[in-house]
C-alpha cells in the first residue's frame, strides 16, 4: 500500500497533523508499515501539489500544529483506491493485506465489496492463466519453465482467494455479532510534529 | 454455429426442515449450460452447490422450478424414463464412491453400456478406445483398490463419458487428489467439454474452477456472483 493512499483514507475521517497521520497509519495497518515523519511530510507536499489535500490555517489547530484537510478530489481518489481491485503483481498480497487492514478501521467503507471485487478480479486472472495452460504440454521440456512460472502465479492467486474467503467469513461473523471495527481518530500528542510556518509567530512558539 | 442448450434450470427451490428450522438449500436458482460449455459452482459448505448439482441430475427432488435436460422436462418423465435419461445422457462424477470395488477398471467403465443392453462387441470397442484416450489401458484389468486415487478418478471420468453422453455433472471430482492428479482429471474433463459436451462442476478449488468458462458463486442457496472468463481479457 502506498503511503499516499493510506494518508488520503485517514484524512477522509477528519483533519490531521503529520505526527497524528503517522500513528494512525501504523496503528490501522497492524503495525507492519514502517514510515517516518519525513516520508509523511514529503507525501503530504505531493498530495497538496496534486490538489488532494490542503493545509488549514494554523489558527484552526488547538496546539499550533499544522493541520491537513482532504479535498473533494482527494476524497474521490481515496474512495477509488479502496474500491478498485489491486492489479499490480509486484507485491500485491502485502498491498492488499494492508489496504484491507486499513479499510476495516474506516467507517462507511464497504469492506465486503472490496473483498468481492478483488475476488472477481483474481478469479478472472486465474482463468486467464488457466487458458494459457490449455495448449501447453506439461511434459514438454521446452515448456517446463513457462509451466513453472505460470503455475506459481496460479498457486499464489489460489492462496489469495482462500484468504479472501477466510476474511470474508471472519468479517461476516464480526458483523453478525454487531461488532464495529471502525476506529475514531486518536488525539496524538504532537511531540515531534513539523513546527508551524514563520507567519504563525505567536501560536507556534511552544512546539519545539 | 449456435450452441444448443443442454441444461436449463429455472427458479429452482429446495427447502429442508420445517417450522423454525427451515433451511432454504436452493432459493430461486436459474442456470443455462450449452454444448461445449463448462460451468463451475463455488461456495462455502452449506451454500447449496451440491444440492443444485443433485437437482440438475434429477437425483434429488425440488420444491419449485424446473429442470430441462437436453430438451426434456425432468418432472414430466416417468421413473424408468428418468433413469434411462440419466444413464444415457448424463455422466456423474463424485469425489469418492465412484467405482464398483468388485469390478475391474475396464468392467466399471463398461457398466453403463451393459446396463443399457448394448451388444458386447460394441461395448468392448467403445471401452477400449476410452481406456486409450484416458491413458488407462495398462491398468484396465486391475481392481479399484489396486490403482492410485488419480487413476481411480480418471476411470470414473471415463465411465461418466462413455457412450453418447452429452452432459457431465461432477461434484468435487478432484477433492481427494493431489494437485498433479487433479490437473490430469480436469484436463480430461475440459477436453471432453471442448468436444461438445456440457458440464457443471462443483468445486472449492479455485485452480480447478478456473478451467470453466463461467464460475458461479453460491451463498445461502443463491447464486450471488457470476464470473465469466470471456471478460477477463482486460482484467490485468
Amino acid at each position: 500500500m502506498s503511503i499516499k493512499n493510506g494518508l488520503l483514507a485517514i484524512l477522509s475521517l477528519g483533519d490531521c497533523h503529520g505526527y497524528q497521520l503517522k500513528h494512525e497509519l501504523i496503528s490501522r495497518t497492524g503495525s507492519v508499515l514502517d514510515v517516518n515523519i519525513g516520508q509523511i511530510y514529503s507525501t503530504l507536499s505531493r498530495l497538496e501539489r496534486d490538489g488532494f489535500v490542503r493545509q488549514l490555517p494554523t489558527a484552526s489547530s488547538k496546539d499550533g500544529q499544522q493541520l491537513f484537510a482532504i479535498t473533494e478530489a482527494g476524497r474521490a481518489e481515496a474512495q477509488a483506491w479502496l474500491l478498485e481491485p489491486m492489479v499490480d503483481e509486484r507485491d500485491v498480497r502485502n498491498d492488499l493485506a494492508t489496504k484491507l487492514a486499513l479499510a476495516v478501521t474506516l467507517p462507511s467503507v464497504d469492506v465486503a465489496r472490496i473483498v468481492k471485487t478483488q475476488r472477481a478480479r483474481d478469479i478472472q486472472k486465474l482463468q486467464g492463466l488457466t487458458v494459457d495452460k490449455r495448449g501447453v504440454e506439461p511434459q514438454n521440456p521446452a515448456q517446463v519453465a513457462a509451466v513453472l512460472m505460470n503455475d506459481r502465479a496460479i498457486f499464489n492467486l489460489e492462496a489469495e482467494l482462500r484468504w479472501l474467503d477466510h476474511i470474508e467469513t471472519i468479517l461476516g461473523e464480526t458483523k453478525a455479532r454487531g461488532l464495529d471495527t471502525a476506529l475514531d481518530l486518536q488525539a496524538y500528542a504532537a511531540k515531534r510534529g513539523r513546527p508551524t510556518k514563520s507567519n504563525d509567530k505567536k501560536t507556534g512558539e511552544s512546539n519545539d | 454455429m449456435t450452441k444448443s442448450t443442454l441444461i436449463l434450470a429455472s427458479g429452482l427451490t429446495r427447502t429442508f426442515g420445517s417450522g423454525d428450522n427451515v433451511v432454504k438449500a436452493l432459493h430461486d436458482v436459474s442456470l443455462k449450460v450449452s454444448a461445449g460449455e463448462l460451468v463451475a459452482i463455488m461456495g462455502t459448505s452449506g451454500s447449496g452447490k451440491s444440492t443444485l448439482l443433485a437437482a440438475l441430475g434429477g437425483l434429488d427432488a425440488i420444491d419449485g422450478g424446473f429442470v430441462e435436460i437436453d430438451g426434456q422436462m425432468l418432472a414430466n418423465l416417468k421413473g424408468y424414463e428418468a433413469a434411462a435419461l440419466r444413464r444415457q445422457s448424463l455422466g456423474f462424477v463424485f469425489q469418492d464412491l465412484n467405482l464398483v470395488a468388485s469390478l475391474t477398471v475396464r468392467e466399471n467403465i463398461a457398466l453403463p453400456l451393459e446396463l443399457d443392453g448394448m451388444a458386447p462387441r460394441d461395448v468392448a470397442a467403445l471401452v477400449t478406445s476410452a481406456l486409450e484416450e484416458m491413458s488407462l489401458s495398462e491398468i484396465a484389468h486391475r481392481y479399484p483398490d489396486q490403482v492410485s486415487g488419480g487413476q481411480r478418478q480418471k476411470a470414473a471420468v471415463a465411465r461418466s463419458f462413455i457412450g453418447n453422453r452429452k452432459i457431465l455433472l461432477a461434484d468435487e471430482p478432484t477433492g481427494a487428489l493431489d494437485s498433479r492428479s487433479s490437473e490430469e482429471v480436469i484436463r480430461l474433463i475440459r477436453s471432453k467439454i471442448d468436444q461438445g459436451l456440457a458440464g457443471v462442476l462443483v468445486t472449492h478449488d479455485a485452480k480447478i474452477a478456473a478451467w470453466a468458462d463461467r464460475i458461479l458463486i453460491m451463498r445461502d442457496g443463491e447464486i450471488v456472483e457470476e464470473i465469466d472468463s470471456q471478460s477477463s481479457n482486460g482484467a490485468s
